[in-house]
């Protein structure tokens, strides 16, 4: 037995029950899943999923190719795709219309306390309630289209979250293209970020990594998907309608924040900003804006994984089958529960929580890194 | 001597009379001596639980010693059930009967898995096997046996319109969907909406009488049984008759909430025609309290008549549940003629069995009774009856596509595919 203090014991038994309900209910249950996902648990071609005893094979990656090479999974593509362009632009207008919010708050406005309430509000609601009513709202042949009739003009013909134009499209095959040539200029900035901070270590690694992937990427020419040439993905336009409704909702949260870092910000420095010569726009760029950026950071976190896992909202709106709109979350929960196979629900489940640990993990250990120990 | 002949004859049939009394007395003491408990698990909330509950009231007339436990999950047609039903079953906890669709719903799911009792012995016992259709009893038998008990019948291929419009823009009710093709330019011209659409399962459930009017009756029993396939030809032009007649619906379909918003349109006068299931007279009447033949009308949906496409919501058998006889009790009265006239005329649907009453039913439910007793019977995708869940839940997906893309290629094969994954016809 260590020879630890009492303090120690105590902590460490008061901290146990914890660490065991997390061992086996969060830790034990995604091994669980991870497994599922590698079975062939549900495949309508083998045994009953629901049987007392099924007959499940372990079949490795094989659910993971099919998802994303498969001729029946375009959904899950088409999903994929949705979820990337539903996260930027979710992101990006919280977090301008939020800060615009917040620096109009910041102007000792009259009557601040009552705006900041009702720009708060909408977050109080559950995404079911933003649903149903933004559905309405949305309706086609009546709601916002119908507003220009009350000036006397004729009613809008936008089709919302029904609309089936896709912006910017390009063809499955053209994704591990893409991604390719992001991971190879990622690579490369972060080397060239490096050096100029004279990490010279990671600066040269990541260098050579990334000029590796090209050269392999250029001269190796990998084929990484053959699915069929005709499926096109794109920006569906009927995401804005989604992303209009949760910024709606959202951007409450990231004013409420700001303005919590705009009024932590001294006043010692704006002024001493503005004697130096600064105009206002140059105060926002140079002082404050740096100055949030924590608070930018830990509302990306925020609010990136509610939109990497966003389920009911899509799903009160525009129903369980409108692949315009779909999102991963809503055909997990089909795939298990309607259809049955739980091995594909179960691996497109490791593949939303593989996308939100993209974005979490790096947050963590930056975060641990910069803790102090007492 | 004749004294002592008389004393005998006379202590014998006291003996005989008092055994039967004592018999009978038993008989009665043994039905209703059945206890413990009764657990029935279904969807059936709101307007429709009225009707469960005059079963429930019949069944605890007839058996007061078991305790019955409703543990219905709402959510319309059964979204939110099935799932908490999967988690019971998995984690060995059936309830003792259950809501589900007759036909593959459930054979696909659970009869495959070994979790119900077959009821062979049950509808020898009861007489049924000549009391409900036998394209029904085929629907509802699996690898030579019976595997649960039908309580109503709702018909999917109907179509519904408001006679007083009809008359007005001049139209007829089409018989076929060329007619329909007609129709549709007509009341385009009059910027009326042909057919009312909702969202994407009514657009299965579209689809599914499409199908049947293109394939004929023999055609659709085929592509169920796997012998006619998605790609043949025949099955393809269905594909082309849909896209000619999504042309012809609402623009916003996918945005309505459910199928009501559509029914509305027909009874406000935007819409001329909806197919849709009979559950539309059951609104019809009970919520918008207009007169089955006068307020609405209806037709066999275009290109099916004389064919009735069935579905029905039934109930089985599981596994390992504690008090079986309750759960044959209770599928007793399900089938029978008492039971089903309790249950119907309140649901609005009709009963399964060919000899029920038709005096309790109105008007609609009385020609769909007719319907019933002379037409030939297919069975519904959309509502479970024809496909397992495997198939329908992605065709789905095939269908919105399809919507989107109108390509029949993609779409035949896709469907295909499907069926093969789902194992259609095995």
């Amino acid at each position: 037995m260590p020879r630890l203090s009492r303090d120690r014991w105590t902590a460490i038994l008061m901290i146990t029950p914890s660490i065991i309900l997390l061992a086996v209910f969060v830790y034990g249950f995604i091994g669980q899943t991870l497994y599922t996902a590698m079975t062939d648990w549900g495949d309508p071609r083998k045994s009953a999923a629901l049987a007392e005893n099924p007959t499940i094979e372990f079949i490795g990656l094989k659910n993971f190719q099919d998802l994303f090479n498969g001729l029946l999974n375009y959904r899950f593509r088409i999903d994929m795709v949705n979820t990337v362009f539903f996260t930027i632009l979710f992101l990006a207008a919280c977090l301008g219309l939020g800060l615009l919010m917040a620096i109009l708050l910041d102007q000792k406005v009259r009557g601040e306390s009552i705006f900041r309430t009702v720009f708060l509000f909408p977050m109080s609601l559950s995404f079911v309630v933003t649903g149903t009513v933004w559905r309405w709202l949305f309706a086609p042949n009546g709601g916002l289209n119908m507003l220009p009739t009350l000036v006397g003009l004729p009613p809008l013909k936008l089709q919302w979250f029904i609309d089936r134009t896709k912006l910017f499209t390009f063809g499955w095959p053209d994704v591990p293209k893409i991604g390719a040539i992001l991971l190879v200029l990622g690579l490369l900035i972060y080397a060239g970020e490096a050096w100029l901070h004279k990490r010279q270590r990671s600066a040269i690694i990541a260098g050579v990594i990334g000029l590796g992937l090209a050269g392999y990427f250029l001269i190796g020419q990998p084929k990484l998907t053959d699915v069929a040439p005709t499926e096109t993905h794109g920006l569906n336009a009927a995401i804005l309608s989604i992303v209009l409704a949760a910024t709606w909702q959202m951007s409450g949260y990231t004013m409420a924040m700001y303005l919590a870092g705009l009024r932590g910000i001294p006043e010692e420095l704006r002024e001493a900003a503005r004697v130096d010569g600064c105009n206002e726009w140059q105060v926002y760029r140079y002082i404050i804006l740096p100055l949030l950026q924590p608070i930018t950071l830990s509302a990306v976190i925020i609010l990136g994984h509610i939109s990497l896992k966003i389920f009911d909202l899509v799903y009160v709106m525009a129903g369980d089958t409108n692949l315009q709109v779909d999102v991963p979350g809503i055909n997990m929960y089909l795939t298990a529960f309607r259809a049955n196979n739980f091995a594909v629900g179960a691996a497109i489940a490791i593949v939303m929580l593989i996308m939100v640990a993209v974005i979490i993990v790096p947050y963590l250990i930056n975060q641990f890194r910069t803790e102090v120990h007492v | 001597m004749l004294k002592s002949r008389r004393f005998l004859a006379l202590a014998i049939v006291l003996a005989l009379v008092l055994s039967f009394a004592v018999n009978a007395a038993n008989t009665a003491q043994a039905q209703a001596k059945l206890s413990g408990k009764l657990e029935i698990f279904s969807w059936w909330a709101g307007d429709e639980a009225p009707a469960l509950d005059a079963l429930l009231k019949l069944y605890n007339q007839k058996y007061p010693d078991v305790k019955v436990t409703n543990a219905t999950v709402a959510g319309g047609s059964g979204v939110a059930a099935k799932a908490v039903l999967k988690t019971r079953m998995l984690g060995g906890n059936p309830p003792d009967s259950f809501q589900v669709h007759a036909g593959q719903e459930l054979i696909g799911t659970w009869v495959v898995a070994d979790r119900m009792e077959p009821l062979d012995s049950l509808f020898a016992s009861e007489k049924w096997n000549d009391k409900f259709p036998k394209d029904l009893i085929g629907l509802l038998s699996y690898k030579g046996h019976i595997w649960s008990v039908p309580v109503n019948i709702h018909r999917s291929n109907v179509l519904w319109y408001v006679p007083d419009n009809i008359k007005k823009w001049g139209v007829d009710v089409p018989k076929t969907w060329d007619d329909f093709f007609k129709v549709c330019e007509t009341l385009k011209g009059k910027n009326v909406t042909p057919l009312a659409l909702g969202p994407n399962w009514t657009a299965m459930h579209l689809w599914e009488n499409v199908a049947l009017a293109t394939l004929g009756v023999d055609g659709y029993r085929n592509l169920w049984a796997g012998k006619l396939k998605f790609t043949d030809p025949k099955a393809k032009a269905i594909w082309d008759t849909y896209s000619k007649v999504l042309d012809c619906t609402n623009s916003d379909a996918a945005s309505l909430g459910d199928w009501v918003p559509a029914a509305q349109l027909v009874l406000d006068g935007k819409a001329a025609f909806q197919v849709m299931g009979d559950w539309w007279a059951g609104w019809a009447v009970a919520v918008k309290k207009l007169e089955p033949g006068t307020g609405f009308g209806w037709a066999p949906a275009p290109g099916t008549e004389g064919v009735f496409m069935m579905l029905s919501d039934s109930f089985g058998l599981p596994k390992n549940i504690p008090d079986k006889e309750n759960t044959l009790a209770w599928l007793k009265l399900l089938g029978s003629v008492e039971g089903q006239d309790a249950f119907n005329p309140l649901k609005g649907s009709i009963p399964a069995r060919l000899d029920a009453d038709p005096s309790k039913y109105n008007k609609y439910s009385q020609s769909a009774l007719a319907d019933w007793k002379k037409d030939k019977i297919v069975g519904s995708l959309t509502h479970g009856a024809v496909a397992p869940e495997a198939f329908s839940s992605q065709f789905s997906t095939v269908l919105d596509v399809f919507i989107g893309t109108r390509d029949a290629t993609l779409a035949a094969n896709a469907s295909q595919q499907l069926a093969i994954d789902a194992g259609i016809g095995k």
